[in-house]
C-alpha cells in the first residue's frame, strides 16, 4: 500500500484496550508513513477515539504497542510524546476559553520556550519568549489569525476556535499531528477551508492522521484510510478502494438504519 | 495575565507610584496604633503571605486543606533547628521554607494522583498525619503542648544601630520586608511563562499536556512554590509568637486562610490581600470595639455566605464594579455637556 518500503512514522502493533468487561480496541495494527495525510473512519462506537487516547497517551494499553519513529512509546506520558514530536488536537473547541488568542498559541510553544526557573524569576528568559511570541504570531498568521490576536477566545466564532485548537498543536512543531474529528459541525465552505488548511500543514512537512465523521471530507484529503469496525481493522487502503469495498458498505449501511454516513 | 501593549509603560508608572504610596502608608502605620494593635499588625503581615502563598496554588485549579500544616513545619522546623541545634534564626527560618517545600515535593506524589474534590480531603488527611506526629512524638516536637522558649530573632547591636525585634514595631518592619520580597518572588513566577502554565492547567490540563506541559510537574512546581513561602510565614510566626504547638496548625485555622481567599478574590494578587485585611480590622477593631470577638467564627461564617452570595467574585471585584458605576453615573448627566465643559 506504501509505495515507498521506509519505517513507518507511526505505527500500532496488536493494540488493544479493555475497560472492564468491554474491549474498546482489540488487537489493531496500522501503520503510518511520513507525509501522509491517513484517515481512520468507522461506525459509531468502533474505537477511534479510544484509539486515539491510547496513541496520545492518554490511557496506557492493556495489550500490543505504539511505536513512534521506531520506538516503542507505549504507556508514555502525553507530555513526553509532545516532546517526542507527537501531537493531538480534540474534538470541539478544546481551547483556554479565559485565555486570548495569542496566550493560547503561547502555551502552545512551551517545549519551545525552555529556560531555568531563575531566568523567569530575574526575567532574563525575555530572549526565547520573544522568540516563542514571534513564532506564536507567526502560527496565527498560518491560520490568518494574527488580527485576533488579543481577542479572548470566548469572543471567537466556532469555524476559528476549531482554527486556533490546531494552530495551538501546530506550535508544539509537531512531526505527528493527530487531529480528533477537525470538520465536525462545520459548514461546507468551512470544512473545504479547513482542508486546504491540513494539507498545508502536511506540505509544511507534517505527518497526519485524522478521525472524522465527514465523509466527503474524509475521501477528499486522504491518502490513505484506515476502517475500523467493533474495535478491529476492517479494511485499508486508498480512498476509491476503501468507498467501493462491500465490508465497509455493509459495516455503515448494514446497520439497522445507518443511512447518510457513506456517501 | 501578562499584558504588553503602548499603555503598557503608563500604568507601570502609575503601579510604581501607588506601590511608594503603598509602603509610605504601610510604613507610618504602626505609629498610629496601639501595642496590642502592633502584635495584630505583625500577625496581619504574616498572615498576608500565608494567603498569598495559598493562591500560587489555587492558580492551578488545586485547593488544598493542608496549607496552614505546611505553615507549620516551617515553623516547628526553624524552631527546632534554632533550639536544637542552635542554627542562628534567619538561617533557621529559611531551611524551615525549605523544609516546608521538600515535605510538599515529597507529597506531591500521592497528592497529584487526585484532582478537585479529592486532591482537597487527600491533602486534609495529610496535614493531619503531620499533626499528630507531632503530637505523638514529644521527642523532638514537644507533643500536645507544642514547643515553647523558642529563640526569638537575634537584635541587631551595631555601634550606632540598636533594633530589639522584641519590640512588634520591629518585628513588623522586619515581617513587611521579607514578606514584601515573597510577594515580589510569587508576583514574578506568576507574570512569567510559569505562571501562564499554571493558568493553562487551570483551565484545560489535557490541552496543556498535549502539547508537553508535563502537568504533574508543574502542579508539584506550584504546590513547592507555594510551601516554601508558606514555611517562611510559619518561621515567623514562630519566632515572633516564641511557641507552637498543633492546635495552631489545625484545619480551623485553614478555614480562616479558605475565608480570606474566597471572601477576598483569588483572581488578582491583590484580592487575597485585601480578604484577609477587611477581615482581620473586622475582627480585631469592629468586633473587639463591639464585644462579640468571640462569635468570630460565626460572624466569619455569615460574612463568607454573604460574600458569596453577593460579591462571588470576591473583594477585588467590588473596585473595578464601582468604577464603572461611577462611569456610568457621570457619563449620565454629563452626556449632554461635557465636551463643552
Amino acid at each position: 500500500m506504501n509505495p515507498s518500503g521506509e519505517r513507518p512514522i507511526l505505527e500500532a502493533r496488536g493494540l488493544t484496550r479493555r475497560f472492564g468487561g468491554l474491549v474498546a480496541v482489540n488487537d489493531f495494527s496500522f501503520s503510518v508513513h511520513e507525509g501522509a495525510i491517513h484517515g481512520l473512519i468507522g461506525p459509531n462506537g468502533a474505537g477511534k477515539t479510544t484509539t486515539f487516547n491510547v496513541i496520545s497517551g492518554f490511557y496506557a494499553p492493556t495489550a500490543g504497542q505504539v511505536l513512534f519513529r521506531g520506538l516503542d512509546v507505549s504507556g508514555r506520558k502525553t507530555s513526553a510524546l509532545a516532546a517526542m514530536g507527537l501531537v493531538r488536537t480534540f474534538q470541539g473547541s478544546t481551547l483556554f476559553q479565559e485565555f486570548s488568542v495569542l496566550d493560547n498559541v503561547r502555551v502552545g510553544r512551551h517545549l519551545g520556550a525552555r529556560a531555568g526557573f531563575v531566568s523567569r524569576l530575574i526575567g532574563t528568559d525575555r530572549l526565547s519568549e520573544r522568540e516563542a511570541d514571534a513564532k506564536a504570531l507567526e502560527t496565527l498568521a498560518f491560520f490568518g489569525l494574527q488580527e485576533l490576536a488579543g481577542e479572548p477566545v470566548s469572543n471567537l466564532p466556532h469555524g476559528h476556535q476549531r482554527m486556533l485548537g490546531m494552530a495551538v498543536a501546530l506550535a508544539a512543531e509537531p512531526r505527528v499531528l493527530l487531529l480528533d474529528e477537525p470538520f465536525t459541525g462545520m459548514n461546507p465552505e468551512e470544512t473545504r477551508r479547513m482542508m486546504a488548511l491540513v494539507r498545508r500543514i502536511r506540505d509544511r512537512g507534517v505527518t497526519i492522521m485524522l478521525v472524522e465523521h465527514d465523509m466527503q471530507a474524509v475521501m477528499n484529503l486522504c491518502d490513505i484510510i484506515t476502517v475500523m469496525n467493533f474495535g478491529a481493522l476492517l479494511v485499508e487502503g486508498a480512498p476509491e478502494t476503501v468507498r467501493n469495498d462491500p465490508a465497509v458498505i455493509e459495516a455503515y449501511l448494514g446497520s439497522i438504519d445507518g443511512a447518510g454516513h457513506a456517501s | 495575565m501578562p499584558t504588553a501593549g503602548p499603555a503598557g509603560s503608563i500604568r507601570r508608572a502609575v503601579w510604581r507610584l501607588r506601590l511608594v504610596f503603598l509602603f509610605a502608608i504601610l510604613a507610618a502605620l504602626p505609629y498610629l496604633l496601639s501595642y496590642s494593635q502592633q502584635e495584630i499588625a505583625v500577625l496581619l503581615v504574616i498572615n498576608v503571605l500565608l494567603v498569598c502563598s495559598y493562591r500560587l496554588l489555587t492558580l492551578t485549579g488545586e485547593w488544598s486543606l493542608g496549607h496552614v500544616v505546611i505553615m507549620g513545619v516551617g515553623a516547628y522546623a526553624s524552631a527546632l533547628l534554632a533550639k536544637q541545634f542552635g542554627v542562628p534564626v534567619p538561617l533557621s527560618m529559611l531551611l524551615g521554607g525549605c523544609m516546608a517545600a521538600a515535605i510538599a515535593a515529597l507529597l506531591s506524589f500521592p497528592l497529584f494522583r487526585m484532582k478537585g474534590f479529592y486532591f482537597l480531603i487527600g491533602s486534609f488527611a495529610a496535614g493531619e498525619i503531620i499533626r499528630l506526629i507531632w503530637k505523638r512524638f514529644t521527642d523532638p516536637f514537644g507533643g500536645p503542648k507544642g514547643l515553647k522558649r523558642i529563640d526569638p530573632f537575634p537584635n541587631i547591636e551595631t555601634g550606632f544601630l540598636s533594633i530589639d525585634f522584641y519590640e512588634p514595631v520591629n518585628y513588623y518592619f522586619l515581617s513587611l520586608v521579607i514578606v514584601s520580597a515573597s510577594l515580589f518572588v510569587l508576583y514574578r513566577v506568576e507574570r512569567s511563562r510559569i505562571g501562564l502554565t499554571f493558568h493553562a492547567i487551570h483551565w484545560q490540563d489535557r490541552l496543556a499536556e498535549s502539547v508537553g506541559v508535563d502537568t504533574f510537574r508543574y502542579r508539584t512546581l506550584a504546590f513547592v512554590i507555594a510551601s516554601f513561602f508558606a514555611g517562611i510565614a510559619g518561621g515567623l510566626y514562630a519566632h515572633y509568637v516564641g511557641a507552637v504547638n498543633p492546635t495552631r496548625f489545625s484545619v480551623d485555622q485553614m478555614v480562616y486562610v479558605l475565608v480570606w481567599a474566597v471572601v477576598g478574590g483569588t483572581t488578582t494578587l491583590h484580592g487575597p490581600i485585601l480578604g484577609v485585611v477587611v477581615l482581620t480590622v473586622i475582627n480585631e477593631i469592629v468586633l473587639r470595639a463591639l464585644g462579640l470577638d468571640t462569635a468570630r467564627p460565626l460572624i466569619y461564617g455569615a460574612i463568607l455566605i454573604l460574600s458569596v452570595l453577593y460579591l462571588p467574585n470576591g473583594l477585588e471585584s467590588l473596585g473595578p464594579r464601582l468604577r464603572a458605576r461611577w462611569r456610568l453615573w457621570r457619563s449620565g448627566p454629563a452626556a449632554g455637556g461635557g465636551e463643552l465643559a
